[in-house]
């Protein structure tokens, strides 16, 4: 009688990597919005970041209120992502249980939702985060203070990373948890 | 060859969805064998509990009581990670509603499986575009599921479930959302897969062409299997009664 050889083996990355582009090119204006959700968000934080750059007397009272700003708008951010990506979860049980059946590892579900939480929230932080701080600066500008171009890609960077790092956040748990749901039940849920 | 292969063994197997008053026993205590090489047909009416064996089978799902046994490995023992292996490479998949996965091409959704059994990208698409050659799809490759009638979508998830040469395919209704006529060819088409390339096919079905075409019929009603139905004149069966030499005209 056969006797099944069990074997670990992964696929290799760019297998996860061509699901989530196909995923987010078919999907693109759904996708797109919700970029521009981070985008919004970033714009902000950037903004806010660059204001603090440039402010050169250090005065303890608008810095606590910048920070408290920042802090409020990220939460916001978060949240939006967060609801987003719940439902582009929700929305793909069906094909979660399917590609389960084709012998997916519950590691490549996750591992495709993050990598599209990833390309999703790069986007869109690196629009924000630049659209945010140039205008921020050029305003900045106007009023006779500098900031230091130097100080503009910081930001744009950190802005990117805070960016991604929500999105991935927002993403990872509805992720998990539907990579762990039974094949049976992830195929029988309709949306 | 004087016992036939058993590729799938259920004991006692039993299911239940939900708790107390409305719990529903779907699976009373099913105990079965399924033969290598056999088309077997699952029958009965709806809610007899007809997909929910078909999960079990191919563990989609854990059975509350009892153990299932393919190729003679109690898949309740199995890691997640093995179970996925064995999914990938034992048994095909065939659903009453494709289940294609909408934002691949027809070649990508029968390269996938082989692409998580490690097979290299090129031999991949050669074998993916054979396949797909082979259940009358080779001037669709990419075409994306949305832009195939129901028959065509059917024919590339048999193609599909057909990428790591499977022992089994197991097929839940898969004419259920079709016509009469290319209902007929996808059953014609798994009818020679079956004779062609010896994969023993499990299907559940309502269709009564389906059963023109089976080996075995098991007739469950109530989560219990009623009947075992054989159909004597069938090849299959041949080496069963006669040994293989017998089988031949
Ligand atoms: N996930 C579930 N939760 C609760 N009850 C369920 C679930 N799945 C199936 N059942 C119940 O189990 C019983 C058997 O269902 P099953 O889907 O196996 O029937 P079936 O024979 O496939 O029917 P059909 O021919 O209509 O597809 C039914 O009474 C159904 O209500
Ligand atoms: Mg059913």
């Amino acid at each position: 009688m056969k006797q099944t050889q069990f074997k670990n083996v992964d696929p290799p990355f760019w297998v996860a990597w061509n699901q989530a582009l196909a995923s987010l090119r078919v999907r693109f204006f759904r996708q797109l919005i919700t970029s521009i959700g981070v985008a919004l968000g970033i714009a902000f934080f950037a903004s806010v970041q660059t204001l603090r750059a440039a402010q050169t007397t250090h005065d303890m009272q608008s810095e606590a209120k910048l920070r408290w700003l920042v802090g409020t708008s990220l939460v916001m951010c978060l949240v939006g992502v967060t609801n987003s990506m719940l439902m582009s979860v929700t929305e793909r049980y069906r094909e979660i249980g399917t590609i389960k059946c084709l012998g997916a590892s519950d590691g490549f579900i996750v591992k495709v939702f993050c990598l599209e939480a990833m390309m999703l929230g790069a986007a869109g932080s690196f629009v924000g985060a630049g659209v945010g701080s140039v205008l921020m600066a050029g305003g900045l500008l106007a009023s006779g203070e500098h900031v230091r171009s130097i100080q503009m890609l910081e930001i744009t960077f950190l802005g990117v990373l805070v960016g991604m790092t929500l999105t991935v956040l927002a993403a990872i748990a509805p992720a998990i948890q539907a990579a762990r749901m039974p094949a049976a039940a992830a195929l029988r849920v309709e949306v | 060859m004087s016992e036939r292969d058993v590729v799938v063994r259920t004991a006692n197997v039993v299911k239940q969805y939900g708790e107390g008053e409305a719990a529903v026993r779907a699976l009373n205590g099913v105990t079965c064998e399924i033969y290598a090489g056999e088309y077997l047909s699952i029958m009965g009416p709806s809610g007899s509990g007809k997909s929910t064996l078909f999960n079990m089978i191919g563990g989609l799902d854990k059975p509350n009581e009892g153990s299932v046994f393919v190729n003679s490995v109690d898949i309740a023992q199995l890691t997640p990670r093995e179970l996925a292996f064995l999914r990938c490479h034992t048994i095909g998949y065939i659903f009453q509603t494709f289940n294609l996965i909408q934002v691949r091409t027809a070649l990508e959704n029968v390269t996938l499986p082989m692409l998580f059994a490690g097979v290299q990208p090129e031999e991949a698409e050669e074998k993916g575009a054979a396949l797909l050659a082979t259940v009358g799809l080779g001037h669709r490759l990419h075409h994306r599921p949305t832009e195939l009638s129901g028959g065509q979508q059917q024919r590339v998830a048999i193609a599909r479930a057909l990428a790591n040469t499977p022992a089994i395919i197991l097929a839940d209704e898969p004419t259920g959302n079709l016509d009469l006529k290319t209902g007929q060819e996808i059953i014609d088409l798994l009818r020679s897969l079956n004779t062609e390339r010896g994969v023993t096919i499990i299907s559940a079905t309502h269709d009564h062409k389906m059963l023109d075409v089976s080996d075995r019929i098991f007739h469950i009603r109530d989560g219990q299997l009623a009947d075992v139905e054989t159909r004597g004149e069938a090849d299959a069966e041949a080496p069963l009664a006669h040994g293989p030499s017998a089988s031949m005209p």
